[in-house]
């Protein structure tokens, strides 16, 4: 057994491949993991667990329903019952498409300790539909003429309020004068004075409020929360936010149901303080088009991207709006804008800095939205130090001229077009989005939030949440005051939009600044000419 | 004719080499981060056998089938840089190939996820599968590698 030089050559040249294969590919993983864990432990994020709730013991909440359209449809689902035809509807979707999973998630949602009790519709048959879907022997549900039947009647406990905006405000009222806790849909009210007249009402009462911005659940704007609380931003100057979409149904063009008539419709319950038109199916079904009983994008969807943010930062309510757009893209007859921008300036707030102290103050929030086009766009922090992208999932990328993290760029720890953290809890799940309009409310985290990689709806988070302090005591996420927030400066973007002109705040008296010869509530209902006429000014 | 035995049997070695480089990179990289998972490319396969990549990625298999594509990685890229087994290591090799092809199978009408560059029917997975196939056909272990010593030590203790 001889080998020759020439033999082991042969023989024993791949070693020095192999080796320096491995080498090459154990530094690489190595080395990014102890960069990447050098940044994490400097960064000091902590991901957020899901918030315990106490339990909801004892007798079943009584509930009353107020409003069984789309989305009555949905909290009533988020509180645990679904109609026979929505599941027959979801259970042929998953016969289509196998990662259409949302009978599968409604079917393993907690149960909680709830009794439907009444319904209150305007439309007979979505009463009825309530009825048959709901009612049982042992549990007879009773349909209530009129909002004030119900809360009067002393068999609910607490109401979930679905309704056109007009109605959000005087129907909370109500429930909370008689002590009966109240769930209700954004925007909180429809005018100015009605947000004060809440305001004092949920104060006196005993009753919980809560406003249905369910997103307050999702896990990632409490993990995005600590992220700016960290200063890992630095002093952030500007959100862009953004509301795309480009379907009937994101533009609010509801199906028109086939049975709807003066017949079974009770229409003058519908208009309530509106003004008096006559019966107008297109009104009723598609009532978010129209100032005199929706707030457009201002109320509708701005709302949901204040209160994202607001939820992060507490940054509350703007010194000054300025709004602008038009109807471009829907000339269908609705008198709320389908294209608007709009400017919140927050000129005292800050979100900390790691530059000299008093340089840095203020902050822009930037609304931009379209109901003609459909492109992606995410909602972006801008902060001196890093960029953060807010959504289901987070993403910071360090900016390349920030100062806190100056010497890690320079000695190329970190790179600016590199991101620094990423926070996914979907990472391990795979979805099925059905719509164009549920993959915008998807994207923005407000359709449901991940626990350990399980997708949970977050409007049924957001409902156990309000039943549990119903029944332990405690705080909401979204009451009264975040309500107000939200309210007043949705309302000051729609005032700004129909005035023309800049609307300020007074943060001292709480109150809006006055603007001579304009009553704003006036304007804000008014669905044309509320252009200032010659007999109003002076 | 010897010549171009030469030449054949240089490329096919210069193939076998490259082949395993590719490889033993994979499964080391994976190998020193605990975090990889095959979770995610399981998750979204796609095509006539996806129900089979979706049995894998149970909680009780997932682990396994982690580990067993690291190791396989790696039997590949030391069989085939070294040049010893190199038929075991094709065989291994293609039948992983065949996997992955088929889990993510470049077929008309399925959706084309996180791929560089345009196929149809035909990518590098399948392209790489039938060059293992040649490295089974003509082994140069003998030619380049340690088969070279484990031949001459058999040719050794004949004479």
């Amino acid at each position: 057994m001889k080998w020759t030089r020439r033999d082991l050559l042969i023989g024993l040249g791949g070693l020095p491949i192999l080796g320096a294969v491995w080498w090459a590919g154990a530094a690489s993983s190595v080395g990014s993991r102890k960069k990447r864990s050098e940044i994490l432990e400097q960064l000091n994020i902590k991901p957020s667990l899901p918030p315990a709730v106490p339990g909801i013991g004892g007798e079943p909440v009584r509930i009353g329903v107020i409003g069984f359209g789309i989305r009555g449809e949905q909290l009533t689902r988020a509180l645990g019952f679904a109609t026979d035809e929505w599941k027959e509807e979801m259970r042929l979707a998953a016969e289509e498409d196998p990662n259409n999973k949302r009978l599968e998630d409604f079917e393993s949602q907690e149960p909680l300790n709830v009794k439907l009790v009444g319904i209150c519709d305007v439309f007979d048959v979505r009463a009825e539909k309530f009825i048959n879907s709901f009612s049982t022997d042992d549990n007879k549900i009773k349909r209530y003429v009129t909002y004030k039947d119900m809360i009067q009647s002393g068999d609910v406990d607490a109401v979930v309020i679905a309704t056109p905006d007009h109605w959000h405000a005087p129907m909370s009222i109500e429930a909370l004068n008689n002590n009966v806790h109240v769930y209700v849909e954004k925007p909180m009210t429809h005018t100015v004075g009605e947000t004060y007249t809440l305001r004092e009402a949920a104060e006196k009462s005993d009753a919980v409020f809560a406003v249905g911005h369910q997103h307050r659940q999702t896990l990632s704007f409490s993990t995005a929360r600590d992220i700016v609380e960290k200063g890992t931003l630095g002093h952030v100057s500007l959100i862009q936010t953004n509301t795309n979409r480009n379907d009937d149904n994101g533009a609010w063009n509801y199906d028109i149901h086939e049975k709807a008539s003066p017949e079974t419709i009770d229409w003058e319950q519908f208009l309530g303080s509106a003004p008096k038109v006559p019966f107008n199916k297109n009104h009723f079904f598609r009532w978010r088009k129209w100032w005199a009983y929706g707030s457009g994008l201002s109320g509708d969807l701005l709302t949901h991207d204040y209160d994202r943010l607001n939820c992060v930062l507490n940054m509350g309510i703007p010194t000054s709006v300025s709004a602008s757009g038009g109807i471009y893209t829907h000339n269908d007859g609705r008198n709320v804008p389908d294209v608007i921008q709009v400017n919140m300036e927050f000129p005292d707030f800050s979100t900390g800095s790691s530059q000299t102290k008093g340089k840095e103050k203020g902050m822009t929030f930037c609304y931009s939205a379209t109901l003609g086009n459909g492109f992606n766009r995410p909602t972006i922090l801008m902060g001196h130090d890093a960029t953060m992208e807010l959504g289901n999932r987070l993403t910071v990328w360090p900016d390349s001229a920030s100062t806190r993290y100056a010497d890690m760029l320079e000695a190329e720890k970190m790179l600016p077009n590199v991101p620094i953290y990423q926070y996914d809890p979907a990472a391990t799940a795979t979805d099925a989005v059905s719509s164009a309009t549920s993959q915008y409310f998807a994207d923005k985290g407000l359709m449901w939030t991940y626990i350990d990689g399980v997708r949970v709806d977050s409007t049924f988070l957001h409902m156990r949440e309000w039943l549990s302090v119903i029944k332990n005591g405690g705080n909401v996420s979204c009451g009264i005051k975040e309500g107000f927030d939200e309210a007043i400066s949705a309302h000051m973007a729609g005032l700004s939009w129909k005035l023309g002109r800049k609307i300020e705040w007074d943060a001292p008296s709480q109150t809006l600044k006055p603007i001579e010869g304009i009553d704003f509530d006036q304007v804000l209902l008014a669905n044309e000419n509320w252009n200032i006429q010659p007999e109003m000014v002076g | 004719m010897n010549l171009n035995q030469n030449k054949l049997k240089a490329s096919v070695t210069l193939l076998r080499i490259f082949i395993g480089w590719h490889f033993l990179f994979e499964g080391v990289v994976k190998m020193y981060n605990p975090e990889w998972t095959s979770f995610g490319y399981l998750a979204t396969a796609q095509g006539p056998f996806d129900w089979f990549f979706a049995m894998l990625i149970g909680d009780a298999t997932i682990g396994w089938v982690n580990t067993l594509n690291i190791i396989a990685l790696m039997l590949v890229g030391f069989t085939f840089t070294l040049g010893i087994f190199e038929r075991v290591g094709a065989i291994v090799g293609a039948g992983l190939l065949a996997m992955y092809f088929l889990a993510h199978p470049p077929f008309p009408g399925l959706t084309q996820m996180n791929v560089e560059g345009s196929y149809w029917i035909v990518n590098k997975n399948l392209i790489e599968l039938v060059a293992c196939i040649v490295i089974y056909q003509l082994p140069t272990g003998s030619y380049f590698g340690l088969d070279h010593l484990r031949k001459n030590k058999l040719k050794t203790q004949e004479q």
